[in-house]
C-alpha cells in the first residue's frame, strides 16, 4: 500500500482509515411503545413521516481523522458518545448521513455480537463465525485448532455456547475474531469480560495484529486496557472529537476531568515504572548499534516529527480547532527535538512558553532512551517514551502540581 | 502545527481529506458495490449460508426432546389433519378422483413458498446483531430462510410421496418432474423471501399483515377446490385469472406430477418459469438497493 503513495518519508506509514466530517444518523422507533390502538391508528393516518414515530439520533457530529497503518486507536468516551457507532460507520455497517469515509481494505468490527448462535457447540460456532468473516469453509478449519487452543475452553468448546458464562463466550467470540489477522480490526468493548489471564493473552494479540501492519480501533471503558494496547486515542463528547492525540495524554486527561483519583494513582505508578524502565532503556539501547538506527531516527523525524515513533506514530495530532487545546501542538513539536538529544532552541522556547511543562523538560531527556527501546521491541505495551514527552499536551486544566 | 512535509500526513482540515484519500487509493466505504461483485461475495460465502441455514434448523427445535424429527413430524401431522377433516369428516371430494393426494400435495407446495415468505420477515429482523458486527452481502440472510425451507421441502416431499402413493396412485415416470417444479418454486421464493425481507426491514408493520396476506393467497391458489371445477359457471377470464397466480402454477404441475389422474394445462409450465424469473429479478433489485440501509432499523 506503501508504495501507492509518495514515497519521500522513510516510514511515512499509509493512512488506512480517513474520516472526513463525518456525521452519523440513525433511526430508532421512538413512540410510547404501550401506546393505546387508537394512538397508534392517529399516528398510522397521520403518516410515518412524523418525528413521533422515528427519532433521530445525531451520534456522530462532524469527525475528522486520519488513522494510519500500525495504529492502535482507542475511542473512549462516555457512554453515549457515539464511540460504538464512529466505528460502526467507519466499519461500512451505518451509512454516513454526510461527510465520507474512506477505508484502505474491508475494516472488520469485532462486536460484542457475532454470528454465533446459543444452540451451537462452540466448536461449530468458530466455523460459523470464521465464515461469516468471510474465511471459506476450508480456511475455517484450518483455522480451527488455533481458535480452541487460544479460547483455551476445555471441553465446554464441545458443548452448546447457551452453556458458557459471559466471559466464556467473550473468550470465544474474540478468540475467533482474532484468528484472522484484519487489515483493520475494530474491537468494541470485547477485552472487557474475561479474566486476568485471557486479558493479558488477547491484548497481546492485539499487539501481534498490530504488528502485521493492521490498524485496530478499541472501544472501551477500561482506561488501563487503553494505556496498554493503543498509541493513539480519540476521546469522544456527544459525537464531537474532544481530544485526538497519544494514548497516555487523552487518557490523563479523560480522567482528570472523569475520575481525578485513578490520575492521580495511574501518575504514580507511571513514574515509578518509567525509572525501572529507563534503567532497562539504557542496556538495551547500549546493545543495540544505536548509529545506524539514530541516523534512520533522525532521517524520519526530520520529515515528519508526528512520526517519530514508527509503532506508536502518533497521528496528526489535536486539531487546535477541535481539541482547543493550544499547548498541544507546540508540546508535539518539541518532541521529536528532546528525542534527539539535541538541545533545540526552539523546542525550549515552546516549553517556556508552556508554563506546565517545567517537569516535562526533566522527563525529555530520559524518554530518549525508552523510545529506542521501545521501537526495537516493536509494539510493547510501554509507549512510555511518548507519554513523557508528550503528556503535558493534555488539557491545561487537568495537571494540578 | 505548519504545513505538512510532502509524504506526510496532513492533519484534518489541512488538506482536503478526499484528495488524501484518492492520492493512498482509500476507497469509500458509503459506496455500493457493483452487482457483480455483490454477487461474487455472495457466492464466496455460499458455505456460510449453508452452514447458517442447517444450524438454524437444528435450532429450531432444540427445546423438544425429539428435535429433528419434528422436520419429518411436522407435515406428517399436517396431513394428518387435512385428511381427518376432509377425507374423514367432511368427506368432500369436490369433483375430484383422489381429494386427499390432491388435497395434501396442494397444502405442502403451498407451504413451501408459505414458509420462505414467513422466514423473509424476520430475515434482516432477527439478524440485526449480526447485521451491525459483520460486513457481508445482506443477501445472505434470505438465502440462508431459503436453504433452510428447501432442506425442510426435501424432508416434506418425500413424505408427500409417501403418501399420494398410500392414497392409490401408482409411482410414474411423470413423477421425475417434480425436480423441475420444485426448483422452479425455490427461485419464485429467493426473489419473494427477498422482496419480503427488505418490506420487512423497513416497516415492521408490514411484518403484521403478512400471515394474512398468506392467508388470502392460500384461498386463492386452489389449494382446497379445483380451479376449473370452481370456475365451470363462471366468465373464462376468472379461471384464467386465477391461473395467473404463481403459486397456483406449482401446484398443479406438482398435481400433475404426482397423480395420474390430474391434468393441469402445459402453459403452465411457462407461467411458472416466467413468475420464477421475474420474482428472482425484482426481489434481487428491490432487496440489493436497500442494502446499506438494513443495519440502521
Amino acid at each position: 500500500m506503501a508504495e501507492a503513495g509518495p514515497t519521500t518519508a522513510v516510514d511515512a506509514p499509509a493512512p488506512t482509515v480517513i474520516c472526513d466530517e463525518l456525521h452519523v444518523v440513525y433511526r430508532v422507533v421512538a413512540h410510547g411503545g404501550a401506546a393505546s390502538a387508537a394512538q397508534a391508528l392517529r399516528r398510522v393516518v397521520r403518516g410515518r413521516s412524523s418525528d413521533t414515530v422515528f427519532k433521530k439520533v445525531h451520534a456522530v457530529r462532524g469527525v475528522s481523522m486520519v488513522a494510519q497503518e500500525g495504529d492502535a486507536i482507542a475511542l473512549i468516551g462516555r457512554n453515549g458518545s457515539g464511540k460504538s457507532t464512529l466505528l460502526r460507520a467507519i466499519a461500512g455497517l451505518l451509512p454516513p448521513e454526510s461527510g465520507h469515509v474512506y477505508t484502505a481494505g474491508r475494516p472488520t468490527l469485532l462486536g460484542v455480537n457475532a454470528a454465533l448462535m446459543r444452540d451451537l457447540p462452540g466448536e461449530e460456532n468458530i466455523l460459523l463465525g470464521c465464515m461469516a468473516m468471510g474465511m471459506s469453509r476450508d480456511e475455517a478449519r484450518a483455522r480451527r485448532d488455533w481458535i480452541v487452543d487460544f479460547a483455551d475452553l476445555g471441553e465446554f468448546i464441545s458443548l452448546p455456547m447457551s452453556a458458557y458464562s459471559s466471559g466464556m463466550a467473550a473468550r470465544l467470540r474474540f478468540a475467533i475474531a482474532a484468528s484472522m489477522s484484519h487489515e483493520i480490526l475494530m474491537i468494541d468493548e470485547a477485552l472487557a469480560t474475561g479474566d486476568a489471564e485471557f486479558r493479558r493473552r488477547s491484548e497481546r494479540r492485539i499487539m501481534e495484529l498490530r504488528e502485521e501492519a493492521g490498524t485496530v480501533f478499541l472501544v472501551s471503558h477500561s482506561l488501563g486496557v487503553v494505556r496498554l494496547t493503543c498509541n493513539r486515542a480519540i476521546w469522544l463528547e456527544k459525537g464531537r472529537v474532544v481530544m485526538d492525540g497519544e494514548a497516555n495524554e487523552v487518557v490523563d486527561a479523560y480522567e482528570a476531568l472523569y475520575d481525578p483519583e485513578a490520575e492521580a494513582q495511574e501518575r504514580k505508578r507511571r513514574r515509578a515504572k518509567r525509572r525501572r524502565e529507563r534503567k532497562k532503556a539504557q542496556e538495551t539501547a547500549r546493545q543495540v548499534g544505536e548509529e545506524t538506527r539514530a541516523a534512520r531516527a533522525a532521517a524520519i523525524r526530520s520529515e515528519s516529527p508526528q512520526t517519530a515513533h514508527p509503532e506508536a506514530a502518533t497521528p496528526p495530532a489535536a486539531d487546535p480547532q477541535r481539541s482547543a487545546l493550544p499547548a498541544a501542538d507546540p508540546q508535539r513539536s518539541a518532541l521529536p527535538a528532546a528525542d534527539t538529544k539535541v538541545a533545540n532552541p526552539e523546542s525550549a522556547d515552546t516549553q517556556v512558553a508552556n508554563p506546565e511543562s517545567a517537569d516535562t523538560q526533566v522527563a525529555n531527556p530520559e524518554s530518549a532512551d525508552t523510545q529506542v527501546a521501545t521501537r526495537r521491541q516493536a509494539a510493547t505495551p510501554e509507549d512510555s517514551g511518548a507519554e513523557d514527552s508528550g503528556a503535558e499536551g493534555s488539557a491545561p486544566a487537568q495537571r494540578s502540581r | 502545527m505548519s504545513a505538512a512535509p510532502p509524504g506526510q500526513v496532513p492533519a484534518p482540515g489541512e488538506e482536503d481529506l478526499s484528495a488524501l484519500a484518492e492520492r493512498w487509493g482509500l476507497g469509500s466505504t458509503s459506496k455500493r458495490q457493483p452487482v457483480a461483485s455483490y454477487l461474487r461475495e455472495l457466492w464466496a460465502r455460499r458455505h456460510f449460508v449453508v452452514a447458517m441455514a442447517t444450524s438454524r434448523g437444528s435450532a429450531q427445535y432444540r427445546d423438544t426432546s425429539l428435535g429433528r424429527v419434528w422436520q419429518v413430524l411436522t407435515p406428517i401431522l399436517n396431513a394428518v389433519v387435512y385428511y381427518f377433516i376432509f377425507g374423514v369428516l367432511l368427506q368432500t371430494s369436490k369433483g375430484i378422483d383422489n381429494f386427499v393426494a390432491f388435497l395434501i400435495t396442494g397444502v405442502f407446495t403451498f407451504t413451501y413458498t408459505q414458509r420462505a415468505v414467513t422466514g423473509g420477515t424476520k430475515a434482516i429482523a432477527n439478524n440485526r446483531s449480526i447485521i451491525r458486527a459483520i460486513h457481508f452481502p445482506r443477501a445472505v440472510l434470505p438465502m440462508a430462510v431459503i436453504v433452510q425451507e428447501a432442506q425442510q421441502q426435501v424432508v416434506s416431499l418425500s413424505i408427500l410421496g409417501i403418501i399420494v402413493l398410500l392414497t392409490g396412485e401408482p409411482l410414474t415416470w411423470a413423477w421425475l418432474l417434480v425436480l423441475p417444479i420444485v426448483v422452479l418454486q425455490t427461485v419464485f421464493n429467493i426473489g419473494l423471501c427477498m422482496l419480503v425481507s427488505r418490506w420487512t426491514a423497513a416497516s415492521r408493520d408490514v411484518a403484521q399483515l403478512v400471515p394474512f396476506l398468506l392467508h388470502t393467497w392460500r384461498y386463492l391458489s386452489g389449494v382446497m377446490f379445483s380451479i376449473p371445477v370452481f370456475t365451470a359457471h363462471l366468465a373464462p377470464w376468472v379461471e384464467q385469472a386465477l391461473y395467473l397466480n404463481p403459486l397456483t402454477s406449482y401446484i398443479e404441475l406438482m398435481r400433475n406430477a404426482l397423480m395420474t389422474s390430474y391434468d393441469a394445462p402445459a402453459y403452465l409450465w411457462a407461467y411458472a418459469a416466467g413468475w420464477a424469473v421475474v420474482s428472482l429479478v425484482v426481489g434481487f433489485v428491490v432487496f440489493y438497493r436497500a442494502e446499506e440501509t438494513y443495519s440502521r432499523g
